[in-house]
């Protein structure tokens, strides 16, 4: 075992960086989803059209909230083939970050159902299929913190991130068909009676924008999670080696 | 000692051609091999018995907590049977997945039968072989029963058979890859329903849909997107669970 790598300077810019860019981006998509994204002027009530600014949010870490899944599919996937401990962290790490996401997105969905549904929760399919994706994430965090063998536990988390992610889009699908009132916020004008509405050129830009910045938000908090990630696994090996030599 | 080693090695020569065809085995080797786990476990099984009269017991208490918490009625059977139906085959097939791996590993026979000169897919198709037999036996042993309790038309069961028959195999087949996996972990079996549950939500909503359309006598076309989706759910998940079993059971 070498000595540790993570803190030197190129790792720290990196770090200094992307934590910059994505506090400067995450303001700037704050600012445009209040001050300059038009309201959405078919919406019946003053609350129901201030609510529907969480929507640029919401949207922006629903899709990290997947995105995270199939990053950890990659991971795993890359895994089984190398079997390095750099694809292990990736997944880890990805599936944390995505928790915390989706967790995120079942919050910022039901601040939002209140007003226009007039309920916090319903089994419509995304909301279904977000909590079903949730238990996952639970399900694959709580199966490593079973398994003490560290290479074992490498090779069932990506097994089981491979499965859960695969069962998706089928889960998707059989929910979809089982009942669905989620607007269909993009190019749909027959969705305005769910709550949803057409959207004007700011209010895209403003949505592109926060999800643009969600991204750089979810590679940072990667990029710091994975480097945490693998300090403690250099703690372990140094232990290890100190335990028993 | 002498004599009894003596006597036991003539007995196992003499047992060799018996048993063994090597030109059965040449030709249907893989089949062959599946089908000496598949039958092993049966013994096994019928030996004990412990898993199967477990699962039955436990469905018919399933449908008996379900009567004292909403209050069943055949008036109502038709919304609430189908559901009913499969929590208890679901919870019931829960408890034998669990049981598939955990008794290798107890009675120390895992490393035996990954030391087998088989290929590890093989002891996957055996397991989940006799996971889905083990299963829809006792669930098809239920399903006279379920049509008693909800005072359902006897007419329905081999339609209610295909159904218990494809949705056992769509939880199987991932079940019996995780089955493999939570003997290592330190929760084991508890661990085993929180892994398998978010996966097979279209099993269990296909199944729950099928057995509703068989219960209203609604034609078959009404249904078959259900179906459809069903049967793609056992065949993609038995697929994936094959490839990635021997990545789960290396060592």
């Amino acid at each position: 075992m070498t000595a540790p790598t993570t803190s030197t300077k190129t790792g720290d810019a990196w770090g200094y960086a992307l934590t910059t860019l994505s506090a400067v981006m995450i303001l700037g998509a704050l600012y445009l989803a209040f001050m300059y994204a038009a309201e959405a002027s078919n919406l019946g009530t003053q609350v129901e059209r201030y609510a529907q600014r969480i929507m640029y949010f919401h949207v922006g870490v629903a899709w990290i909230g997947f995105f995270a899944f199939f990053v950890t599919f990659v991971a795993g996937v890359m895994y089984l083939i190398k079997r390095t401990f750099f694809w292990d962290n990736l997944g880890h790490s990805s599936v944390e970050i995505g928790l915390t996401f989706m967790t995120m997105v079942l919050i910022t969905g039901s601040i939002w159902a209140r007003p226009t549904w007039n309920t916090w929760w319903t089994w419509s399919p995304r909301l279904t299929i977000s909590a079903v994706g949730w238990l996952m994430y639970i399900g694959y965090l709580m199966l490593r913190g079973a398994i003490d063998n560290p290479a074992r536990r490498a090779r069932f988390a990506a097994v089981y991130g491979m499965v859960a992610f695969l069962s998706v889009p089928i889960n998707f699908l059989a929910i979809r068909w089982w009942r669905d009132i989620h607007p269909t916020v993009i190019g749909s004008t027959s969705s305005e009676a769910s709550g949803g509405f057409d959207m004007s050129s700011d209010m895209r830009t403003t949505l592109l924008f926060s999800i643009a910045a969600f991204t750089v938000f979810y590679a940072t908090l990667l990029y710091h999670r994975m480097r945490l990630g693998k300090t403690a696994h250099e703690v372990e090996t140094l232990k290890q080696q100190v335990l028993y030599n | 000692m002498k004599p009894e080693t003596q006597n036991l090695k003539p007995e196992t020569q003499n047992l060799k051609p018996e048993t063994r065809n090597p030109k059965l085995e040449t030709r249907f080797g893989y089949f062959y091999k599946v089908l000496a786990i598949v039958s092993k476990d049966i013994t096994a099984e019928l030996r004990t018995k412990e898993m199967m009269s477990a699962m039955f017991v436990f469905s018919l208490l399933v449908i008996f907590i379900f009567n004292f918490a909403f209050d069943l009625r055949a008036e109502n059977a038709s919304t609430l049977a189908p559901g009913v139906l499969w929590v208890a085959i679901a919870f019931a097939g829960m408890l034998g997945l669990g049981r598939s791996f955990i008794i290798e590993r107890d009675r120390g026979s895992l490393e035996g039968l990954l030391l087998a000169p088989v290929d590890r897919s093989a002891i996957y198709f055996g397991k989940f072989i006799g996971n889905v037999l083990f299963i829809a036996t006792v669930e098809i042993v239920i399903l006279p029963l379920f049509i008693v309790f909800f005072n359902l038309s006897i007419v329905i069961i081999p339609a209610l058979v295909g159904v218990v028959i494809l949705g056992t195999i769509g939880f199987a087949g991932v079940g019996t890859l995780f089955s493999a996996m939570v003997i290592h972990t330190r929760a084991r079996d508890v661990l085993l329903p929180i892994l398998l549950f978010p996966v097979i939500v279209p099993v269990l909503l296909s199944a729950v849909r099928l057995t509703a359309g068989i219960i209203d006598g609604l034609p078959l076309a009404d249904v078959q997107n259900w179906l459809t989706l069903l049967i793609a759910f056992d065949l993609i998940f038995m697929a994936i669970a094959f490839i990635l079993f021997e990545h789960v059971v290396e060592e």
